[in-house]
């Protein structure tokens, strides 16, 4: 018999290259497009050199500073509203309690199994037809509602791994339901709570779709402008505001990935 | 012994707290999502009013608009396949996007999952971040690698290699290339959770009885994970089906799919009833891959 | 174990909270002959009226004394553990009474009952320090900073564990982690104090000490201790008395001694340590004394309290290290054989077939000091020692 070479069982040939491609044809788009918005030059084709200019553009734009606020405003409501819901939900399901525990569950990740768009358009009729006007409220009240499970999750998952006779040692040593909940089970829940909020968090900034379909005139967010602009053509400035988003996005996933490895280690 | 059930305060009793922490949540979602989907089943069997929004006399005319076309001289109705090409084209994408994303997933998710721990969290961590980056912007960066006068196509005309630019956007080619684009972290995500929990001695005892290693992978690894390849295909082919950007701003107006014919009902179009008419069917559509891929997943549990 | 520094005579918790408990009540000193615990009529049925409803506890009635270690014994599923949480506060019984130290507190939050517990997994909190983790209860009750601290000093010096205070739980072993469950649930100074099977998770040798090591503790704090655990070993070796329950059913109450020589039930004789049951009818009663005999047998004489009938069918309990064995058939009796011989180290184990049943004999170290061996196959003549014989009527 010919000697095989004695490899690592586990492995197969070609997954290595294909993972390493993956994971270019990842970034590759991005990584371009962060790299043209230095260019100084309008051209998208021809390197003009390194410049900072685009990005002084987009930053002196009135418009673009007050949609950013919006979205910054509308997610940190939406996260926090979404996170104090979902904690409520997570500690009323968990470990499927009876009470409807399943089906609570369905209704809890419900907007996670409905295509966006139909989401979107749903609740414009609603809004519309319950007489609401469109506008900052009305994309509030959308992102609270697909923010829900995105901050219930991890925060039920964190729930469910915590030792489940904590609150009874608790209720032993006298604390009473507030006290056990407030020493024991809210310090032990914080990584899935700042989990949940930062998913919230990325989320509502992130989204398009619904907030265009349920944001009234006046009321804007940066993906919406960032459409806009993109209407009328791909210019530096498109570029440069993108890469703002992408680098804020990359940031908040860094401290979430962070803090997760953090908690982990306790 | 078992965990006393999680109480806030020993005052309220017990149902009356459980209710208060979790209806606020049901609540959101049962007014704001459940309801809003009622509505709009109710929209479709209207008929569209003067300015926008509906008027309330049942029809079905929403739904026979997707198939045809009321001549309205002499009331008859002719077979338009244009809505159905929309569908059909909508169905096709998502599809062609879910195989491709697991032909890429599969051998990168696996890979990932039997690396060391540390250099696992490396290669978790760099295929995390696209997963949350704001999809218009993705979208938007890849329009940007394809167009015409994008870097691809500049350098290749430098280069000599082609005389005129390729048509890499503005088409069908670019819409499937964004799906796959977009969703391909959703599915290799949990397919690597699902390959951490794979019993790698599955394969030990498949070579042990002389498999080689396409027979091993084909016929061990692929059918242990089906569960998993379900799970993934999920999370790709339901986003792709409703997608609006990728075919908005990749496939430039003329290669519609289901996602932005919804858009345009609500915005432009004003035929609420159609949109919703169509908005039911993707629902449908949603549904119907749900429970099937689901009740795929189960049985295979009740045989393994 | 060090002599203890917590007073004997308990003083309750100055705070007294939502709890209408006589925690500020005058009762510090645990008399020996006070009723430290009392369940009457205990009744609990889980999903009672639907098809799944399962009675948990049936009827028990049970009196722990002050100043005991008591213990709750039986195998899995038997109900001692819901027992032990009925007292603890964490479940509610469906019917009957529970009184702590003559207060009924069958309606009351765990927080409000003067009692702590051990828990099986120690549910030690793991973002606290050990330190943070026995202060949690005086804390809770309000106590001042200061007599917190030494405290929480003197219950570390008590098990040991002045050099972990500020480690966390996750640093720990099994057996660190129990002696700080411990000191946690004695800081407070509870009037009772309850053990869910904390030894179970530990090897043999740590379990071994640490039983020598509680019933110290329980002797010089003077505190009641309630222990739940499924080892008859155990229960018998640290008990004052031992509750054995089996199927929600309370079969007998006793000391170790009690239990052991004079099993009132076949469980109970079977449960505890090891035992031959055999049928046997009644021939005759003569003053305390029966007549009894063993079908392919023969006649025993065995002591009686009960009244019997003749004829009646009862069961005999005899331990095998009772049964005496003569070499060759004796003519009295049945012809037995040895089926069996298992060497254990330090006994000899015999199986053996008299007709319809089978008996097991030990006999220490066969061979040596003048007693016999026997091989598989030998015909032995069966003795009993006097006194052996239980007669048992269920």
């Amino acid at each position: 018999m010919p000697t095989a070479r004695l490899r690592d069982l586990r492995v197969f040939p070609g997954f290595s290259l294909l993972s390493v491609g993956c994971v270019v044809f990842l970034y590759a788009p991005i990584v371009v497009l962060a790299i043209y918005s230095f260019n100084d030059g309008r051209s998208v084709t021809r390197w003009a050199g390194f410049s900072f200019r685009w990005y002084q553009t987009v930053f002196a734009n009135q418009n673009i500073q007050a949609a950013a606020i919006n979205s910054v405003v509308i997610a940190v409501i939406a996260a926090t509203v979404a996170t104090v819901f979902a904690l409520g939900a997570a500690i009323a399901t968990v470990n499927g309690k009876k009470g409807g525990g399943e089906g609570a569950y369905v209704v809890l990740t419900f907007p996670l199994m409905v295509p966006e768009i139909v989401t979107a358009v749903a609740s414009l009729v609603f809004f519309v037809a319950v007489g609401i006007s469109l506008g900052f409220a009305t994309i509030l009240i959308a992102h609270i509602v697909f923010c829900i499970p995105f901050a219930y999750l991890p925060i039920k998952a964190r729930l469910e791994s915590m030792d489940a006779t904590l609150p009874s040692a608790a209720a032993d040593l006298y604390a009473s339901p507030a006290k056990a909940f407030l020493r024991i089970t809210l310090p032990l829940l914080l990584p899935g709570l700042v989990s949940g909020w930062l998913l919230a968090f990325i989320i509502s900034l992130d989204d398009f779709i619904i907030t265009a379909l349920v944001a009234g005139p006046g009321a804007t967010t940066l993906p919406l402008h960032i459409y806009g602009m993109l209407r009328l053509g791909m210019t530096p400035e498109v570029n440069a505001i993108s890469t703002l988003m992408l680098a804020a996005s990359t940031v908040l996933v860094l401290i979430s990935g962070l803090l997760g490895q953090a908690g982990r280690k306790h | 012994m078992s965990a006393r059930p999680l109480a806030l305060s020993s005052r309220i009793p017990p149902g009356l707290a459980h209710a208060g922490l979790l209806w606020p949540s049901l609540g959101v979602i049962l007014v704001f999502m459940v309801a809003p989907i009622a509505i709009m089943l109710t929209y479709s069997f209207l008929v569209p009013g003067a300015y926008g929004g509906v008027e309330w006399t049942f029809s079905t005319a929403a739904y026979e608009q997707i198939l045809f076309e009321r001549d309205f001289l002499d009331d008859s109705l002719t077979f338009t396949p244009d809505y159905l090409i929309i569908v059909a084209r909508s169905l096709a994408q998502a599809t062609i996007a879910t195989l491709l994303c697991l032909v890429i997933s599969v051998p990168t998710a696996y890979y990932i999952a039997t690396r060391s721990d540390r250099v696992k969290n490396i290669w978790l961590f760099l295929i995390t971040i696209p997963y949350w980056v704001n999809l218009l912007i993705r979208t938007i960066a890849l329009l940007f690698v394809l167009r015409d006068d994008g870097p691809i196509n500049s350098a290749l005309v430098d280069l000599g290699v082609i005389g005129q630019p390729l048509a890499l956007s503005y088409n069908g080619f670019a819409i499937s290339l964004g799906l796959i684009y977009s969703f391909l972290p959703f599915m290799v995500l949990p397919l690597y959770s699902a390959f951490e929990r794979f019993d790698f001695r599955l394969l030990e005892a498949a070579y042990d009885l002389y498999a080689s290693r396409r027979v091993a992978f084909f016929r061990i690894v692929l059918p242990v994970m089906r569960p998993g390849l379900i799970a993934g295909s999920l999370l790709v082919f339901i986003p792709s089906v409703g997608s609006y950007l990728a075919p908005d701003i990749l496939g430039g107006g003329k290669t519609l799919m289901i996602g932005n014919l919804i858009g345009t009902q609500f915005q432009a179009a004003r035929n609420w009833p159609f949109g919703a008419a169509l908005s039911m069917i993707l629902l449908t559509i949603t549904l119907i891959v749900l429970v099937w891929l689901a009740r795929r997943a189960a049985q295979q549990q009740q045989t393994n | 174990m060090q002599r203890a520094i917590i007073q004997p005579n308990p003083t309750p918790p100055a705070d007294a909270k939502a709890a209408p408990l006589s925690k500020s009540s005058s009762l510090p000193v645990q008399h020996p002959n006070s009723v430290a615990a009392e369940v009457r009529n205990l009744r609990k049925t889980y999903n009672a009226g639907t098809p799944h409803a399962h009675e948990a506890l049936k009827d028990v009635n049970l009196s722990i004394r002050a100043n005991e270690f008591f213990t709750l014994l039986g195998p899995s599923g038997c109900g001692k553990t819901t027992l032990l949480r009925i007292l603890g506060g964490f479940e509610m019984l469906t019917s009957g009474t529970c009184r702590i130290f003559g207060e009924d507190v069958s309606r009351l939050p765990p927080e409000a009952r003067p009692v702590n517990t051990v828990f099986q997994q120690y549910a030690l909190f793991p973002h606290m320090t050990v330190r943070r983790n026995i202060a949690f209860g005086l804390e809770m009750l309000g106590k001042p900073r200061a007599e917190v601290e030494r405290t929480v000093e003197r219950m570390l010096d008590l098990v040991h564990m002045t050099d972990y205070a500020d480690r966390r739980p996750d640093t720990m072993s099994g057996g660190q982690r129990q002696r700080v469950a411990l000191a946690r649930a004695l800081a407070p100074q509870p009037k009772l104090l309850l053990l869910d099977e904390p030894l179970s998770a530990l090897d043999l040798k740590l379990r071994q000490k640490m039983r020598l090591d509680l019933k110290s503790l329980q002797r010089e704090t003077g505190i009641t201790f309630i222990f739940v655990t499924h080892d008859q070993e155990e229960a018998l070796a640290m008990s004052d008395r031992v509750a054995v329950i089996s199927n929600g059913h309370l079969q007998q109450v006793g000391s170790p001694e009690d239990v052991y020589e004079q099993p009132q039930s076949r469980f109970v004789a079977d449960f505890i340590g090891e035992s031959n049951l055999i049928e046997a009818k009644v021939a005759g009663v003569t003053g305390g004394e029966a007549a009894l005999d063993i079908e392919d047998f023969g006649q025993v004489h065995a002591p009686i309290a009960e009244r019997v009938e003749v004829g009646q069918q009862v069961w005999l309990s005899i331990r095998p290290e009772r049964l005496v064995l003569g070499a060759g058939h004796s003519d009295g009796q049945g012809p037995a054989k040895v089926t069996d011989r298992t060497y254990l180290g330090n006994a000899v184990e015999y199986h053996l077939r008299v007709g319809k049943h089978a008996l097991t004999a030990r006999s220490p170290r066969g061979g040596l000091r003048g007693r016999q061996d026997f091989a598989p196959d030998d015909l032995v003549s069966i003795g009993f020692e006097p006194g052996s014989i239980k007669v048992l009527l269920s």
